[in-house]
């Protein structure tokens, strides 16, 4: 009967919420100079976890990140959603997702220029809201996050560390299921990136996201709930 | 537009410079509009406020000089008159000529010669002073020979010829040829000053044949057959429209107008979709985040194209009205000048139309913006 236990087993890891990628393989670059930036990876991310992805430079950990957010089709595997075959969804529908039920947070934040701490927030909102998806309320959020008081400041005008409060944030500001987080420490002093990483694991807890977070910094590895290692576009745990 | 409202109030140091730009093109515009209206006028209101459909000139005339050159007789217009489509034939005079007004003032008229009854003559209706023409040296003239301190009774002495003529009249508006006030003139003395008869002197019987053209007017839901009656009455007929241009000046006039005119649109265009090119370029990574945060690219185009409208909108309208305002200046001066609304609309449309072409070429940039470019390294 350990058969039929594998096969649940299995299918219950494609039908539960979070992310699931499954042989995902992904070779960019074209004719002679092609570059494996996957090779077979298997990962589940369950709602609630968050998962910190380590490695050397160019070892795959955005591209890791690219795939699991519709940003780029991987060259065979297959990616799930919350139950949902991300790859089977035309470009539009894609983009859908990603404003519906995806978050990212970039390096160094990536905020838009032209916008206040709060408008961050509005926009995702803006961007995500037309079909009257449940978000949660920007002043609450930001006063989470502890940028509160700062609402009406431009990008320009925050430091690095509240540049990425913001940016986590704005991510989080449409509920999503799927948090994807790129180097958030990369600009940031130890102390500082504390305090974002103890924000993205308590958030990741409290409102069952599934979070992967690519990292350098093995400092903040402690906040997370497990660590995986790329080499080569391996994964090992 | 939420993100457009606000990268518009961000950068607005930005737009105020690239929206003054095309705001000094719109007052240009206008000022252009504007003379081209008034040379227009000057050239050819006499013409155009006529009830004529075509004129048939003598045979082969080229139509630069077709009214000073051309000549046609009483036959041609007989076999004018029976053509089928045509309603009206009368012969049509044309002579600019340099007189002396009551105070030996120099007066230019363009005497258009026509006869009493005929469908070119003026009307009782015509004229808001005087009379519709009426004895041998009696004139109709244009209203703007006021600007001339000339009113009706007032004479005006041809030079050389000595012939006196006589205000009887003044039309209602605005009548010019060739940049000089129209004066309707009895045929007869018509044909004496354009033989250069001198007053009193005997003139030869033949002198009273001919005009320089035949007036056309096509009866309604008619097209005249122009090449019928050409070969006919031995003519060379042209549209009202087309005779324009045998007034002295106006094909060039018009011509150089309207040539700044296309390439001051074309320069506005360029400098608006240059702009938004630089815009979409510096934005390039914003683009990409907005992407990666699933806004579609229909999203991004609507909001970049709501920000060109707006910008092109302000400063079109802000230039206009500047335009507007040193052209009513003009106005009251001796510049041929008008500000018409139509030619004014067109204007606005074709600044704000170019200008949305312009920035739509470029800011197509976006859906080519890749998002996967918001990962990862800083740029
Ligand atoms: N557009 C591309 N075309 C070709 N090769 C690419 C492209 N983007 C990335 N690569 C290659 O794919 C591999 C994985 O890149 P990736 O960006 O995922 O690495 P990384 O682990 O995020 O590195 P880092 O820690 O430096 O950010 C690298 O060898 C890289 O050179
Ligand atoms: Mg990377």
């Amino acid at each position: 009967m350990t058969n039929t236990a594998e096969q649940l087993a299995g299918r219950a890891s494609r039908t539960t919420e979070g992310l699931a990628l499954e042989h995902v393989s992904l070779t960019l670059g074209d004719g002679d100079s092609t570059v494996t930036a996957l090779d077979d990876v298997d990962l589940t991310v369950p709602r609630g976890e968050l998962l910190a992805v380590v490695g050397p430079s160019g070892s795959g950990k955005s591209s890791l990140l690219a795939v699991a957010g519709a940003l780029i089709a991987p060259t065979s595997g297959a990616v799930h959603l919350d139950g949902v075959d991300v790859l089977a969804l035309k470009g539009g529908r894609q983009a859908a997702l990603r404003r519906e039920r995806i978050g990212f947070v970039f390096q160094s934040g990536n905020l838009l220029p032209a916008l206040t701490a709060m408008d961050q927030l509005r926009f995702a909102l803006h961007v995500a809201g037309v079909r009257g998806t449940p978000g949660r309320d920007p002043r609450d959020l930001l006063e989470q996050v502890g940028m509160g008081h700062k609402a009406g400041r431009r990008p320009h005008e925050l430091s690095g560390g509240e540049r990425q409060r913001v940016g986590i944030a704005r991510a989080l500001v449409t509920t999503p299921g799927l948090l994807l987080v790129d180097e958030p420490t990369a600009a940031l002093d130890r102390a500082r990136s504390h305090e974002v990483v103890e924000l993205l694991a308590a958030e990741t807890h409290e409102h069952g996201v599934a979070t992967v977070m690519v990292t350098h910094d093995h400092d903040v590895l402690e906040h997370c709930d497990r660590v995986v290692e790329m080499e080569d576009g391996r994964l090992s745990a | 537009m939420f993100l457009a409202w606000r990268e518009l109030w961000f950068a607005r140091a930005r737009f105020g410079l690239m929206g003054g730009v095309v705001a000094l093109i719109a007052v240009l515009v206008v000022m252009l509009s504007g003379l081209s209206s008034g040379l227009v006028n000057d050239g050819v209101s006499g013409l155009k406020k006529l009830p004529v459909s075509a004129f048939a000139f003598g045979e082969d005339t080229a139509i630069d000089s077709a009214f000073s050159r051309s000549t046609v007789d009483r036959d041609q217009l007989a076999q004018w008159a029976d053509q089928d489509g045509v309603a009206e034939a009368a012969l049509f005079g044309n002579q600019l000529v340099n007189g002396e007004g009551p105070h030996d003032e120099p007066v230019d008229l363009a005497l258009f010669g026509v006869e009493a009854g005929s469908f070119v003559a003026p009307s009782a209706e015509d004229v808001i002073e005087g009379t519709a023409l009426s004895g041998e040296n009696g004139i109709v003239v244009s209203e703007t020979v006021t600007d001339l301190g000339l009113g009706l009774g007032d004479t005006v002495t041809i030079d050389r010829l000595g012939t006196e003529l006589t205000v009887v009249g003044i039309l209602d508006g605005q009548h010019t040829f060739g940049h000089v006030d129209v004066a309707y003139v009895p045929m007869g003395t018509w044909q004496e000053i354009h033989a250069g008869i001198p007053e009193g002197a005997e003139a030869r019987p033949e002198i009273y044949d001919g005009a320089t053209a035949i007036a056309l007017a096509s009866a309604s839901g008619e097209d005249i057959d122009r090449a019928a009656g050409d070969a006919a009455a031995a003519t060379t007929t042209v549209s009202l429209e087309e005779s324009f241009d045998g007034s002295p000046g106006y094909a060039a006039e018009t011509l150089t107008l309207e040539l700044i005119q296309v390439f001051l649109y074309a320069i506005s265009a360029l400098v608006v979709g240059a702009f938004f090119m630089v815009w979409t370029i510096q934005r390039k990574h914003e683009i990409a985040v907005a992407r990666a945060m699933g806004a579609s690219t229909g999203y991004l185009v609507r909001d970049a194209l709501g920000q060109a409208a707006v910008v092109l909108v302000v400063s079109t309208v802000a230039g206009m009205g500047v335009g507007v305002g040193f052209g009513a200046l003009l106005s009251s001066s001796p510049m041929p000048f008008a500000l018409e609304a139509a030619p004014l609309a067109a204007a606005a449309v074709l600044l704000i139309g170019l200008g949305l072409v312009g920035a739509a070429a470029s800011v197509g940039r976006i859906a080519r913006v890749d998002p996967l470019t918001a990962l990862g390294g800083q740029r």
